[in-house]
């Protein structure tokens, strides 16, 4: 198989992967999608646009992504929802032996108690990935979101 | 008496008896206020388009001459834009027939243009041009242009007062609104110095949007009595401490301003005793960040307040919090809306170190901050449990019996000292 498409259907399954591990609510394996030293931030289409670095979450390494997990469950307060991402527009933007930089677009929509699904958040993934040990993790995470008004609040990861 | 002033008598005691505050103290608040579309047109009138000075902008956002910036006063759009001479703001509404002029959220631009008919302003706002004024020749024919009484200096944009302190700016739509410093008050002034004073860079910004009044908001910000019971992450993981020192001051003119802030003793005491003791379910054993730099405080003030908490009535709120620096901007949208962006920034001379902990801090506020997410859950709970009983009131009783203690923070009298001057500001 060509090694780029073959490289994009290993990167499609990973995004799926990573999107079926939050969306089906099993938050603690979602710091194992990323390297120990791996970023995660979430910021805005219009600070990104703008050059602008605010974040609204911003994870520099893996434990700290553990940390957001174990506040979430055992600290913060936030109506119960179930988000469903749907993933699409997978690009390789460059592509090496073990590293590759790749964009994506995302839809979350959103279902909270009162039984509405709403768009909750668009916007794209700008992702780095690694190999190691033969396994494809995420070495920096960039979720630029376009739904500039975040409603409410924003506490599960995207 | 007629029928006619009968019944207009008998509205007039109803939309009272919506409004009506059962106490003089502000400790019960009825529930009308919160999502009562007429008590919601009476604060645009009375409060945003009264004498009161609302935030804009941060100078910094705009730094070079004609940029510009798109906001609101109250549900107003306007644009606020450095001119030649200083700091303009206009209603973002075209003199013709009402189009919004400006359609970007920030940009550069030495005039702006209408859409619609193509009419041109200057950044002052001014009128500057309108195309086919004069008419135009088509053929042997003259086509008659704009009325002959057609006076453009008669048709600018509608502008507002602005003024500036300290990198924070204010307009007002009201001339009789007091000059800024006088009206952000003795009480309030050392404290908006000591947050601004030396230059800022803008970080950008987040914005939330809550199903939820917006003086529930305010409520919120005047009150320490729910932070260490709403937001369970410092107790959660050990952090915040009972017997932090505390100020809660208001505004003593009108008090809708206020201040609250709370800094950590010399010595720690143990925070998970004192909570047990009182059996208040914040305290959970055993959990520990793995990576704590995110509640680091790296000294930068004389004193080093771990939360400085400001609003500056009615659109602003200034929030140190550890090292992130933050103005809030508060806008109502509707009764039942309202929308909250977090301007962050940092000061010119940040040190690499610094400027890296203030946007790792970003963690702790705004949409998804580790301290500060509930509190949109908590003023929606309030919206969705009060919307039926406008006659029903709060009880806001906490601290009742010491009105002029500034030193604690389980008090609720910066929200009565709210209340009291917001019953005056709507003339209820």
């Amino acid at each position: 198989m060509d090694k780029h498409l073959q490289c994009w259907l290993e990167l499609n399954a990973l995004q799926h992967r990573y999107a079926h591990a939050i969306d089906s609510g099993t938050l603690e394996a979602w710091p194992d999608f990323f390297t120990e030293d791996a970023s995660y931030t979430i910021v805005s289409k219009e600070n990104a646009d703008r050059g602008l670095p605010a974040p609204i979450i911003y994870c520099r390494n893996q434990k700290m992504m553990r940390d957001r997990i174990v506040a979430l469950r055992h600290a913060n307060i936030f109506e119960a929802h179930t988000y469903r991402h749907a993933l699409g527009g997978l690009v390789i933007d460059e592509m090496n032996e073990d590293e590759v930089k790749a964009t994506s677009s995302y839809v979350v929509v959103s279902t909270g108690a009162a039984g509405d699904s709403v768009v909750y958040q668009a916007g794209c993934y700008r992702d780095t990935v690694v190999k190691r040990d033969g396994v494809w993790l995420f070495s920096e995470k960039r979720v630029v979101y376009d739904t500039s008004r975040v409603q409410t609040l924003l506490a599960t990861p995207i | 008496m007629s029928e006619a002033a009968e019944l207009a008598e008998l509205t007039q005691h109803a939309a009272q008896r919506r409004v009506a505050f059962p106490q003089p103290d502000g400790s019960c608040v009825p529930y009308s206020v919160f999502s009562s579309q007429e008590v919601y047109e009476r604060e645009q009138e009375r409060i945003y388009r009264g004498p009161h000075w609302n935030f804009v902008a941060l100078a910094c956002e705009i730094p070079n001459v004609n940029d510009f910036k798109s906001t609101f006063v109250g549900d107003t759009p306007v644009v606020v834009t450095r001119t030649a001479n200083g700091v303009a703001c206009w209603v973002n509404r075209c003199a013709h027939r009402g189009a919004v002029v400006c359609r970007e959220k920030y940009g550069n631009a030495s005039s702006h243009t209408c859409v619609y008919h193509q009419w041109n302003y200057s950044c002052e706002g001014d009128l500057q041009g309108v195309p086919f004024r004069r008419g135009q020749k088509q053929g042997g024919t003259m086509l008659i242009g704009m009325a002959k009484a057609f006076n453009p200096a008669e048709h600018g944009l509608q502008k507002l007062r602005v003024e500036a302190y300290k990198g924070l700016v204010f307009a007002t739509f009201s001339d009789e609104t007091p000059p800024l410093i006088d009206y952000i008050g003795p009480q309030m002034l050392p404290w908006v110095d000591r947050v601004f004073h030396k230059p800022i860079v803008f970080l950008g910004c987040t914005r939330q949007y809550s199903k939820s009044n917006w003086k529930l908001y305010l409520e919120n910000v005047k009150d320490p009595y729910h932070a260490s019971l709403l937001h369970l992450f410092h107790t959660t993981f050990n952090i915040f401490r009972v017997g932090m020192s505390a100020r809660s001051i208001p505004d003593e003119t009108h008090g809708l301003h206020s201040l609250i802030t709370v800094t950590k003793p010399i010595a720690d005491t143990n925070t998970a005793t004192a909570y047990t003791d009182q059996k208040i379910r914040s305290m959970q054993e055993g959990f520990a960040l793995e990576d704590p730099a995110v509640l680091g405080q790296i000294s930068e003030f004389d004193e080093d307040c771990t939360n400085h908490i400001q609003p500056i009535f009615p659109q602003l709120v200034i929030q140190q919090i550890h090292n992130t620096l933050v103005a809030r901007q508060l806008l109502p949208k509707g009764p039942n809306n309202f929308e909250l962006i977090f301007h962050f920034f940092g000061y010119e001379d940040d040190t690499q170190e610094l400027r890296d902990l203030r946007l790792l801090q970003t963690n702790l506020v705004g949409p998804a901050g580790y301290i500060s997410m509930e509190d949109t859950e908590a003023t929606e709970l309030v919206q969705r449990g009060t919307v039926r009983d406008g006659d029903k009131t709060s009880y806001i009783g906490m601290g009742l019996d010491a009105p002029e203690q500034t030193n604690s923070n389980i008090t609720e009298n910066l929200i009565r000292r709210f209340w009291t001057g917001y019953q005056k500001a709507m003339g209820y």
